[in-house]
């Protein structure tokens, strides 16, 4: 957001710097007060005063006015060195000077209250789009493992004709739903903190290794027997980074892989570390992204076009808030051969275990 | 051998309903309070084999309440918490927790938890030999060996190792490792623990990567389990 320049700066700096302005420009007229007549000087401190008034606060500006058409009134107007005017004609231009140099600070003043209010409106606006777009998929999202529980659970108790294998069909149902639903639910909360803004990186010395083979392990229960190739150097040097958002990275991009191609695809995951930038390249020989541009793969509640995969479009928005939370980059290149391939680098400080051991 | 007891202090109805089913299905005998108040003095009048205790409760915190128990209750007690909030489960296994389990948790998750507390308080303290699988370690002879071969430890790898096989089944915390093996001075270098025990696992475990004795929770500490 176009924050006008130095608005944001403290006031206690808004006065200091207005009244230096002042001061320095008045001593560059004074000295140059045998080339221009004190006239001109008027119109170079007018000047300045309005540009005060773009940059800083009303108070400050109010300040460099008053300040102006004193220091106007006592070192330019003859007879010099008195708070004393002369004639009838400069009165009234000290008169006019003071009233347009508060005109200035009180308009632009104005023109931001203005611009503030039209901004608010506008965020205003987006938050209830994106709201809606929210209400929407999350209702879809939530909505459906929630159906799934209460049917499979009404008819595992009042249905009298199940068989056996019904009744066990629908209780893997109901566990299929709830832990859908504890994951929409894990991404919400993650959306949530990154929206918040308040999103710190924890970081801590973190073995890639063991953390790589524990979110593929996890991955690996969770959707039905996948086999993913893990290749990592196993004398990686320890990396400094949080943790559980480098776990939830990694996580999401592979269970979307599992998710969303066929069971006898390929999912590979390979991790390096060189001169501090540790690089994890995820890739699946599936379908890749269709109908979709690269980039808008990132963006809150995108989809693909294809209408049979579910997802809420959260996970891959998560991915993208969290290692720019690191200070790194996430890429999808759509490989020719099919499947989709992301590249995350993200810049980490590290130790090599032989510099502890010693 | 008469059911072990278990005292659940939850205030959850759904939950206390789902742990009563699964643990008396499992042939334990259940109590259960609703707040601290009422788990303290349950807890004090009939001392239980092992608690389940929520940390968010109606009265006090769940904190307090471990707080309260570790003056006096010595088997163990494992803390329930709604999320994966590492700093909340540190405190709670700093302040003499066995283990923790962060809802939803699966149940089969549950009860191996709950055995292996009850099993780890069982444990002779003067055995000083462990025998699981292809693993042997003697803690008089301070020797580990592996497949019937001595494992070459340094004396910094043994400490560590010992120090958690006595603890065994027990989540130790990064920091509780780090004063206990290399000092108070030490207790923000967790790259130490990192490095020490990966060198540990390569020479104790079958695949160093999928380590099934000494085994890592994230963010919060180490524990050693003997699954035989």
């Amino acid at each position: 957001m176009n924050k006008l320049l130095f608005n944001t700066l403290p006031k206690s700096r808004q006065y200091i710097y207005s009244i230096s302005i002042i001061i320095i420009v008045a001593s560059i007229c004074f000295l140059l007060s045998g080339f221009m007549g004190y006239r001109v000087a008027a119109l170079v401190l007018l000047l300045t005063v309005s540009l005060l008034a773009v940059i800083f606060n009303i108070f400050p500006v109010l300040l460099a006015a008053l300040l102006s058409a004193l220091i106007w009134d006592i070192f330019f107007i003859p007879p010099r060195f008195t708070l004393h005017v002369a004639n009838t004609e400069d009165s009234i231009l000290l008169f006019m000077y003071f009233i347009i140099a508060m005109i200035s600070g009180v308009l632009s003043y104005k023109i931001r209250q203005v611009e503030k209010a039209a901004r608010l409106r506008e965020e205003r606006a987006n938050s209830v789009k994106l709201y809606n777009t929210i209400l929407n998929s999350l209702s879809h999202e939530l909505r459906t493992p929630i159906a799934a529980i209460i049917g499979a659970t009404d008819n595992l108790q009042s249905n009298m004709n199940l068989s056996a294998e019904q009744r066990a069909q629908l209780l893997t149902e109901i566990s299929k739903a709830s832990l859908r639903l504890n994951q929409q639910v894990e991404n919400l909360l993650n959306i949530s903190r990154l929206e918040s803004g308040h999103i710190k990186p924890k970081n801590d010395w973190c073995d890639i290794v063991e953390l790589v083979y524990d979110v593929v392990k996890r991955v690996e229960e969770n959707s039905t027997r996948r086999n993913i190739n893990i290749s990592i150097n196993q004398n990686l040097p320890l990396c400094s980074i949080d943790k559980g958002m480098l776990d939830q990275i990694i996580y999401n991009l592979l269970n979307n892989a599992a998710i969303h191609t066929a069971p006898q695809c390929r999912i590979d995951i390979s991790v390096n570390c060189h001169a501090d930038l540790l690089e994890i390249l995820i890739e699946d020989n599936g379908k890749g992204f269709l109908g979709i541009d690269n980039k808008d793969v990132f963006d809150k509640f995108s989809r693909t076009k294809n209408p049979k995969t579910s997802g809420s479009g959260l996970g891959l928005s998560i991915v993208k808030g969290f290692t720019e939370a690191l200070n790194g980059t996430v890429e999808l290149v759509n490989i020719k051969e099919g499947g989709a391939s992301f590249a995350i680098s993200i810049p980490v400080k590290t130790s090599h275990p032989k510099l502890v051991l010693q | 051998m008469s059911k072990a007891e278990i005292l659940i202090i939850d205030d959850e109805p759904q939950i206390r309903k789902l742990l009563e089913i699964t643990l008396q299905s499992n042939g334990f005998a259940v109590k259960m309070a609703f707040t601290a108040k009422e788990g303290m003095i349950m807890a004090a009048n009939h001392p239980p084999e092992l608690i389940l205790l929520d940390l968010g409760l109606p009265d006090q915190s769940g904190h307090s309440v471990l707080k309260h128990l570790r003056q006096w209750y010595t088997n163990p007690v494992i803390i329930l918490s709604v999320q994966k909030n590492e700093e909340d489960i540190i405190m709670a296994l700093d302040n003499g927790a066995n283990d923790y389990l962060s809802k939803p948790f699966r149940t089969g998750e549950l009860l191996a938890r709950i055995r292996l507390a009850l099993r780890s308080s069982n444990i002779d303290e003067k055995e000083t030999l462990l025998q699981v699988d292809n693993l042997e370690i003697d803690l008089t002879t301070r020797s580990v060996k592996k497949d019937s071969q001595l494992v070459k430890l340094t004396a910094t790898e043994y400490n560590l190792l010992a120090l958690l096989v006595k603890n065994e089944g027990k989540v130790l915390t990064h920091q509780y490792l780090l004063r206990a093996i290399w000092g108070p001075g030490y207790i923000n270098q967790s790259q130490y623990l990192r490095v020490f025990i990966a060198q540990i696992r390569k020479k104790i475990e079958d695949d160093p990567n999928m380590p099934k004795f000494l085994l890592t929770e994230s963010g919060v500490g180490y524990r050693f389990v003997s699954v035989s």
